[in-house]
């Protein structure tokens, strides 16, 4: 398996110093519940990051860190539903809630293919919303145009997810080494994403 | 033919000056690459900015470079000469231990006697340094010092596993110092007020997940050098259920000195995130202990105490 390098740590270490950066200063303005789940979301992000660093990539076959990372979109995707789509903010809110415990019991109880298709579906629904509500959000003038960036981490955000979820079904897109190799920079493109779309709102 | 005598006699001089500055010179790198490795320099630097979060949490001038740069000088000397004095008095524990037998003292690169004296002029010249920048100051440091080499390593180490309450004590006075010294520069007077002693605090409960996570791993050099830890006065559970008790602590106390100082929300969320994941993995390490989880929470710990310092120091600005 590939070793972490020291570039990577490098990449990683930006990446956690961006997401602290959000915390701290780039969800500022928002409805409690937003603020809350960014903080959820960028804090797991830059967790993940820091045990990047310091477990090396082995970290991602822990059953646990798959279910904490699945937060990440999850959480996101609430926090944009909280904020723009407030009227199914409670529906969306139950399936999260759903979503992240059937994630959590099926990693723990169910067989590998459903554990995998629950994971599928949950990342898939958040992941596509991520994705398309803040680019339709622009689009419609009801944000800045730079908004749409928040689109872009989201697209990032699946294409890391599916990269990681077929390499789990054991057919992977990319080899295992080849997806360790870009997963770094991934996750450094996405947060930049993220980070410089929610402050050109 | 006798000028021809005469020029080479003196280039044969000129050769042997040369070297023997150069092996002057190679001699003295040498023994100064030595003496970095007596103060533990990660350690040291890990402390000293605790100290200049403590001076910058007072929300003195940032550009008051005078005095910043007198107390990282000053708790620098003082904070190496501890840790050289440690390093002197454990040097037969050194010795047994896998881990440090070839540290410069047990290897033989240096002697007792240099290195006490190193670590008394260290000692001496930082606390005396720290006195004249500012009395209250130099008592702290001074108190610092006197735990850590008297109470903790002469007295202590040996005897007890609960010695590391005051290796913590000794641990948490560099950031009390700072923040002594910050309250002095901005008022004029310096006072040890609640924040100091909560900032304080907080180092001395999160010694524990640093030093307990260390003695855990390197369970068999402590045992064969001789030294209580609590992984071998208690067990590896309680050690871990300890950790966490105090990971706890540390980020309740760390919470309070920061909200005292009236950070914004950012700040404090950012702290509730990364004590989060300090507690997360002390707590993960009680219900599947692993060895390399408890290295991990090791070194976690460090990254959460570093951030936690460059947390208050920006936020003062």
């Amino acid at each position: 398996m590939k070793k972490i390098s020291v570039l990577d740590r490098i990449v990683l270490l930006i990446v956690g110093v961006l997401a602290a950066y959000q915390i701290v200063v780039g969800i500022e303005g928002f409805c409690t519940l937003t603020v809350l789940c960014y903080t959820i979301a960028f804090g797991v992000l830059m967790f993940a990051a820091l045990l990047f660093i310091i477990f090396g990539f082995d970290i991602l076959d822990s059953k646990l860190v798959v279910i904490v990372a699945a937060t990440i979109p999850l959480i996101l995707s609430l926090a944009l539903i909280a904020e723009y789509l407030p009227s199914v903010r409670t529906v969306y809110m139950a399936f999260a809630v759903v979503g992240f415990g059937a994630l959590a019991v099926t990693r723990y109880t169910a067989s590998g293919a459903v554990a995998t298709v629950v994971l599928a579906t949950v990342h898939g629904i958040a992941g596509l919303l991520i994705f398309s509500l803040p680019i339709i959000i622009a689009v419609q003038g009801k944000t800045s145009p730079g908004f749409a960036l928040v689109g872009v981490g989201g697209a990032l955000i699946g294409t890391g997810g599916s990269l990681l979820l077929f390499l789990k079904l054991g057919r992977p897109i990319l080899s295992r080494d080849t997806i360790f190799t870009v997963l770094p920079v991934l996750l450094l493109f996405m947060t930049a994403a993220f980070v410089a779309g929610l402050a050109m709102r | 033919m006798r000028n021809t005598a005469g020029q080479s006699h003196r280039e044969n001089r000129m050769a042997t000056q040369r070297r023997t500055i150069d092996d002057t010179r190679k001699h003295l790198t040498a023994k100064l690459r030595l003496y970095w490795k007596l103060i533990k320099s990660l350690q040291t630097g890990l402390l000293l900015a605790t100290g200049v979060a403590g001076f910058m949490s007072a929300r003195c001038p940032a550009l008051d470079w005078r005095t910043l740069l007198g107390m990282s000088g000053s708790l620098f000397l003082a904070i190496s000469g501890s840790t050289v004095l440690n390093m002197w008095y454990d040097r037969d524990i050194d010795a047994k231990m896998l881990r440090t037998y070839w540290r410069p003292l047990p290897s033989g690169g240096v002697s007792p006697r240099e290195t006490v004296v190193l670590g008394l002029v260290l000692s001496i010249l930082g606390v005396g340094w720290a006195v004249a920048m500012q009395p209250l100051y130099g008592l702290v440091v001074f108190a610092g010092l006197f735990i850590d080499v008297v109470v903790y390593t002469i007295w202590l180490k040996r005897r007890t596993a609960w010695s590391i309450v005051w290796g913590g004590i000794s641990g948490g006075m560099p950031i009390l110092a700072g923040r002594v010294l910050g309250i002095a520069a901005l008022t004029g007077v310096g006072q040890i007020d609640l924040i100091g002693v909560l900032l304080s605090l907080g180092i001395l409960f999160w010694i524990p997940t640093h030093i307990m996570t260390f003695n855990m791993r390197y369970h068999d050099d402590y045992q064969t050098a001789g030294v209580p830890t609590f992984p071998l006065a208690y067990s590896f559970q309680m050690t871990r259920v300890t950790i966490a008790v105090s990971s706890l602590i540390a980020a309740l106390t760390m919470g309070g000195a920061v909200m005292l100082l009236g950070m914004t929300w950012g700040y404090l969320r950012l702290l509730a995130v990364l004590s989060t994941a300090l507690l997360l993995m002390a707590v993960y390490s009680v219900a599947r202990p692993s060895e390399k989880m408890n290295f991990g929470l090791f070194k976690y710990a460090s990254i959460y105490m570093l951030s936690l310092m460059l947390l208050l120091v920006l936020g003062a600005i």
